[in-house]
């Protein structure tokens, strides 16, 4: 008994602060690798909607590949095998370089349907306004796909967040990670995952009010 | 003066233009009419570069539209286009609908852009919509505002492809009496239609599409009263 205590302690609020130091490194890999792959997701989406050939033929098969094997597998097999190529990369970077293709390759699908939601007819009467390529993207297609796909994005940018707790099974001490070392401390698993949850929904709440706020500006 | 001479245009296999000849003369008002499936939209798309051609020319105020050092994106400037769906941008204002081309393509400051676009809303009757969406317009009032967009990059021609057949039947007046108003402005308009009524009394000549080809073209006194072809007779005895 007297044992035990020396290696299990309770629960204590220096652990909280544990958790918030987690809670920002869940926060900061999902923010890069969300707006990273967002952008790089967006031309994705852009070259899987103009059908180049390399686009369907190359692109879009190794978009399929990230979406549908497990992200837990990616992980695992990419922090694996990258420094057999000569990436020698860390936990925290093979988790993003991971969750950063994962999410590029979720919004290129919504980006493409996005572009496709404008539709040829809207496009043709940009197009004849004299409006270039570029410009019938820039102020036609761009704010009308956006509110268009911003619902579905919202969704890959909580699942993002919700996901990056699979970088925890490369030691990436992030709020998952975090809350199972002080669950094996302070055997109090209950508690310790309330607390890990309020985290997580502490980060997704403001996600998801922004987003109920921009939508309801669009609507009007 | 838009000059089109043996226009052909195939969809794959579909030869859907086959060999119009046609002229239509500044100031002039051209109605074309014709069944469904006859070619009379994709007429005005290739007139505007919106679709490439497989053969014959057609010239815009001597450039062919359809040349390689063609500039469109410049020629389109003084074409304006008014479609069955109005195609509004949902996404700005009836005055930012109106000023965006003017401002990015003709790279007016924004206040010359907004100036220009009151102007053509005031023309078109919609001067108390300037701040409104166009989800809050009636598609009359979408189809005026499509109108007033087209006009304000200050076309020599307008082309017009079924401006009314979307529109409830109690929208349509308001939008054929914008048109009839250009067309006494002087405006150089081709309207694909199929109102008789607006083909008869406003315009100067009616083109009677079949198949891909110009069946019969005359003044609308001619066509309407005294058609040639029985082909013209056929389609108006319907339509009427
Ligand atoms: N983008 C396209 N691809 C393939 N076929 C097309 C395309 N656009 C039109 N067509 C076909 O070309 C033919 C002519 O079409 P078009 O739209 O010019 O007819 P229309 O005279 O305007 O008819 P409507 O009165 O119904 O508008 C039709 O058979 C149509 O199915
Ligand atoms: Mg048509």
């Amino acid at each position: 008994m007297e044992n035990q205590i020396s290696f299990f302690s309770s629960f204590a609020l220096n652990d909280i602060f544990f958790m918030a130091e987690a809670a920002y490194r869940t926060l900061l890999i999902s923010i890069i690798s969300i707006s990273i792959g967002t952008f790089i997701g967006g031309i994705f989406g852009w070259m899987l909607f103009e059908g180049r050939i390399i686009a369907i033929i190359l692109l879009g098969p190794i978009l399929d590949v990230f979406r549908s094997v497990p992200l837990i597998i990616q992980l695992v097999l990419f922090y694996n095998f990258a420094p057999i190529v000569g990436f020698d990369l860390n936990a925290f970077e093979s988790g993003l370089v991971i969750l950063t293709l994962y999410t590029a390759a979720l919004v290129a699908n919504v980006v493409r349907g996005g572009i496709a939601s404008v539709g040829q007819s809207m496009r043709r009467a940009a197009r004849s306004l004299g409006m270039n390529y570029w410009q019938d993207l820039r102020y036609v297609v761009f704010p009308i796909g956006v509110r268009a796909i911003f619902p579905s994005w919202v969704g890959v940018a909580l699942g993002v967040l919700k996901d990056s707790a699979l970088v925890s099974v490369l030691g990436y001490v992030e709020l998952l990670r975090a809350s199972q070392i002080l669950m094996t401390r302070t055997q109090e698993p209950l508690l310790i995952i309330a607390v890990a949850g309020a985290f997580y929904f502490a980060l997704s709440y403001p996600i998801s009010r922004f987003s109920a706020r921009f939508e309801r500006k669009w609507s009007q | 003066m838009i000059k089109i001479q043996e226009l052909q245009k195939y969809f794959g296999q579909l030869h859907v233009l086959r060999g119009i000849d046609l002229q239509v003369e500044k100031g002039e008002v051209l109605s074309v009419i014709g069944a469904s499936g006859s070619g009379k939209s994709t007429l005005l798309y290739c007139i505007n570069g919106l679709e490439q051609i497989q053969g014959g020319t057609i010239t815009v105020d001597g450039v062919k539209v359809h040349d390689k050092g063609t500039d469109l994106n410049n020629l389109r400037q003084s074409m304006g286009m008014v479609f069955q769906q109005w195609n509004s941008f949902p996404h700005l204002t009836a005055i930012e609908n109106v000023a965006l081309a003017p401002r990015i393509v003709k790279k007016k400051t924004k206040s010359e852009a907004i100036e220009i676009a009151k102007n053509q809303l005031v023309h078109v009757g919609l001067e108390d919509k300037l701040n409104v969406y166009p989800s809050e317009l009636s598609g009359g009032q979408q189809q005026r505002l499509a109108i007033a967009r087209a006009l304000a990059m200050d076309p020599q021609y307008m082309l017009f492809d079924e401006a009314t057949s979307a529109l409830d039947p109690e929208l349509v007046g308001e939008v054929l009496e914008t048109m009839r108003l250009l067309a006494e402005e002087g405006m150089t308009m081709i309207c694909v239609t199929h109102e008789m009524g607006f083909a008869r009394d406003v315009s100067d000549r009616v083109a009677f599409f079949h198949d891909g080809i110009i069946e019969e073209i005359d003044t609308a006194k001619n066509i309407f009263e005294n058609p040639k072809s029985e082909l013209t007779k056929k389609f108006l005895s319907k339509v009427r």
